[in-house]
């Protein structure tokens, strides 16, 4: 190998005319790697980061490559976290395989339920009720939410601020409260079905969202003073691990990622779903693609999923009463007091249980916003209950694939800043 | 919207037979290629000024449960200015060793993907740089799991599960790439570099 | 512990220093300061570490029982709290925490997948950590609420309580087999033997 200079970027972000981050050379020349000329040139390390350590946000390990404290090269791994999901929903009905989505994006959960639906739905040729998808929407956006809190708590204790973190998670608790008032469950809410929800929000429902809804853009303001003009969290994240727009489409990264690198694609303005072309909000764009970009994003999608719960609140008010799932007895289990009454009522009970219900043959990709980015759900069925294929297209691994162009060149601290910006969960990398 | 997305009649018009043929499911398009021109296809798809997939979404594999029925390789793409899908399939006999090319020098992010369907399916993906298994570790010896052959369970019993799990310690092993770069690798002897290659347990499958 | 065969025989084996009043103040004095400063090491995996989280979190608050201070370096901890499931690529890797851990050390299983496998019964998943590493305390749940976890954290305080200094057993290493296993195979199979509906869900039995 040859002598080679180091480019370190400095943080004054700006983006030459191809769309590359501007660097300052500072012509630091590294010594032929087989000769040790120098007394402080020497070997490259290779050191192991993870897969358990604190800041890798799961169970991921890195192998980084350093000359002293700059990256060469990183080279993630994964599938300590392969679960066996795609198999898994092989051998199980469509409305069986929603609790398995809810521990993929285990940070999202509802979300991941509603993509389900969504891409069964699609399938089958089913359209849902409109109370079903303004609620459908609020699940979506409450997601966001308490993902993007996770990120932001997360990020901080990385870069060293841990106060954030638990302003964050108690956010995440009220959220938690309303979930589980709904669902039943904090975490693993299950809460969609094919053709409808699990269930309607319960009394008083509304009021408590409505109640997040005025206090929790307090707490994000008190976050943004935390960090925005914060000397030491800018001097971190400006010019870090940028990436430029033509190289986020070519990585195929989605969500925050890509809409940070100046990208304007998201899947809720381009293809809409759940009615998202009737709300009125706004879709925060970046300039530079550095982690202070994608922060800058994240904050902002989380107040316009405010601006959403709100619209969707009123409309829940409109539509008070209405039914939240499909009168098709063929695919919504009949209410149980029926069930037990109606001799034809306890035959679809029956057939939904113990069969399940049947798709017709063709294949369906539905994708979605969810907060890492586009999730897809790609089914093939061939004519029975359980699906042929079930494919998870997950954003967090395609965007962490980007990760070794991220971190070429930079500083051993600077890997953990840009691994927390790129906001993985392992449980949809490792699926 | 069951309508035929106009890429299959420009398709058509520029590969001729290499379209074998199209369909139209839940509203997508998917356009059936054969799998000597699929790369020529997909890079045409990316670069034509009428077509522009500039996104690749995903790339999957479909096995189906009749076994007379071909493996499938699906990218799924997506253009970003044009906002139009398109599924475009290679049809892989399973009585033939299932390879096809790669469209690493098309679209970055089919690194890992590829790599995933290498795992889940064994399909070699011919001109991928750096083909092994990812969510697998890398000697892992039952097979590829997705196949409609492989258990859930696995083959293995549970024990013998556990018993290769925490011999192959992935951690104490470094992968090939990871030791190319370290120059000591140059200079080990080729008995070394032939196990390393091979792995603990004596295959890389 | 947990599923742990003692070698060489039935029963623990007491040590020759008999208990008397001196050693019983000691055990209430060490046993207190054990089970009251318990510094936990996270090893959290999937979903039970985002509750997990919780716990430590403002609302819950770990700290009350002295273990805010995580620790993620296994040589400065006393508990490991498995929260998620573990695959078996995770398998090696827990077990080299375990092993790094110093005496005296404590295992809870946080969650049904690390009990049992959960939901996972699959080729990829370990069925419970207690195939891998002794285990103190198991967690139910999908995941377990906070107050759950608490709940098997004070579990473990009071089994760290009853514990005593003459007791040699208690702090003995149980390191994997020269077979390659922690527990007899026909153990390891034993537990993870598929039961009920755990393959196939339209099928009781």
């Amino acid at each position: 190998m040859s002598t080679r200079t180091v480019e370190v970027s400095l943080s004054t972000p700006g983006l030459d005319a191809q769309g590359n981050t501007t660097t300052v050379p500072l012509g630091i020349k590294l010594p032929e790697y087989h000769a040790a000329q120098d007394d402080l040139g020497g070997e490259h390390m290779l050191i192991n980061l993870g897969p358990q350590h604190p800041a890798t946000h799961g169970v991921l390990r890195l192998v980084i490559e350093l000359d002293g404290e700059t990256v060469i090269r990183v080279v993630p791994h994964i599938g300590y976290l392969h679960s066996g999901f795609e198999k898994l929903g092989e051998y199980r009905h469509y409305n069986q395989i929603i609790p398995l989505t809810d521990r993929t994006d285990y940070l999202a959960p509802m979300a991941n339920n509603v993509c389900l639906a969504l891409a069964a739905e699609k399938l089958m040729g089913i359209e849902t009720t409109e109370r079903c998808q303004v609620l459908r929407v609020i699940a979506c956006e409450i997601s966001r939410i308490i993902a993007h809190l996770v990120w932001l708590g997360t990020t901080g204790i990385d870069l060293g601020a841990y106060t954030p973190f638990l302003w964050c998670f108690y956010q995440r608790e009220v959220l938690y409260n309303l979930q589980e008032a709904w669902t039943g469950a904090r975490l693993t809410t299950s809460m969609t079905r094919v053709g409808g929800l699990m269930a309607d929000i319960p009394d008083g429902w509304e009021a408590g969202l409505a109640d997040f809804c005025r206090t929790f853009p307090r707490t994000l303001q008190e976050v943004d003073t935390m960090f925005t003009r914060n000397a030491i969290w800018c001097g971190r994240t400006q010019g870090v691990g940028a990436m430029s727009a033509a190289d986020a489409i070519n990585y195929s990264l989605s969500g925050p990622m890509i809409r940070a690198s100046g990208v304007a694609y998201d899947v809720r303005k381009d293809r809409p779903y759940l009615g998202y072309e009737t709300y009125d909000f706004d879709v925060p764009v970046g300039e530079y693609g550095d982690i202070y970009d994608r922060y800058r994003v994240r904050m902002e999608e989380m107040s316009q999923s405010v601006r959403i719960l709100e619209q969707a609140g009123e409309r829940l008010a409109r539509l008070k009463g209405a039914p939240i799932n499909v009168d098709d007895p063929r695919v919504i289990l009949p209410p149980k007091s029926r069930a037990m009454s109606d001799m034809e009522a306890m035959i679809f009970h029956f057939k939904q249980v113990m069969e399940g219900v049947k798709a017709p043959v063709g294949e369906a990709y539905m994708g979605v916003e969810n907060p890492k980015g586009e999730l897809g759900y790609y089914f093939v069925s061939d004519g029975t209950a359980k699906p042929v294929r079930w494919r998870i297209r997950p954003p967090s691994f395609i965007n962490l694939a980007c990760l070794p162009k991220l971190c070429e060149g930079v500083l051993l601290s600077d890997v953990i800043a840009i691994n927390a910006s790129v906001d993985i969960v392992m449980g949809e990398i490792d699926r | 919207m069951t309508d035929v997305s106009p890429s299959v009649a420009a398709l058509r018009a520029k590969f001729g037979s290499a379209i074998a043929r199209h369909m139209v499911s839940c509203g997508d398009t998917i356009v059936y290629v054969s799998a000597a021109r699929c790369h020529d296809v997909l890079a045409w798809l990316k670069d034509d000024p009428g077509q522009r997939f500039d996104y690749l979404t995903d790339i999957t594999a479909v096995e189906y449960r009749d076994p007379e029925r071909p493996l499938e390789v699906v990218w799924q793409l997506w253009s970003i200015d044009r906002k139009a899908t398109l599924r475009v399939k290679v049809e892989l006999d399973k009585a033939a060793a299932l390879a096809v090319d790669s469209v690493f020098d098309l679209w970055k992010g089919a690194d890992w993907l590829e790599r995933e369907v290498y795992d889940m399916f064994g399909v070699t993906f011919n001109g991928h740089p750096d083909l092994r298994r990812i969510l697998m570790w890398e000697t892992y010896a039952e097979g590829y799991p997705l196949r409609k052959d492989f258990p859930l369970r696995g083959h293995f019993s549970r024990a013998e599960q556990t018993r290769q799990a925490l011999a192959a310690n992935p951690e104490s092993h470094y992968s090939l790439e990871e030791l190319s770069i370290a120059a000591a690798y140059d200079e080990l002897p080729a008995d070394v570099r032939e196990r390393l290659a091979h792995g603990e347990r004596g295959g890389v499958k | 512990m947990g599923l742990t065969e003692s070698e060489g025989g039935a029963g623990t084996e007491v040590s020759t220093m008999s208990p008397n009043w001196v050693t019983t103040r000691l055990d209430f004095l060490t046993n207190w300061a054990r089970a009251n400063s318990l510094w936990p090491m996270p090893f959290g995996t999937a979903c039970c570490a985002i509750e997990f989280m919780a716990s430590a979190a403002s609302r819950f608050d770990l700290s009350r029982f002295g273990m805010e201070r995580m620790s993620f370096s296994p040589r400065q901890a006393d508990v490991l709290i498995c929260a998620g499931r573990l695959p078996f690529k995770l398998a090696p890797v827990i077990r080299k925490i375990w092993d790094q851990m110093p005496q005296p050390k404590w295992a809870i299983s946080m969650g049904a997948c690390a009990s049992s496998g959960g939901i996972f019964d699959t080729y990829t998943m370990v069925q419970g950590i207690d195939t891998i590493i002794p285990v103190d305390v198991y967690v139910p749940g999908c995941p377990p609420r906070p107050e759950g976890l608490i709940y098997g954290i004070m579990l473990l305080q009071k089994k760290i309580k009853g514990e005593s200094i003459t007791d040699d057993a208690l702090r003995q290493e149980h390191l994997v087999g020269p077979d390659g296993l922690f527990l007899p195979a026909r153990k390891i199979d034993e537990v993870s033997e598929p039961f009920g509906n755990s393959v196939h869900q339209t099928r009781s039995a």
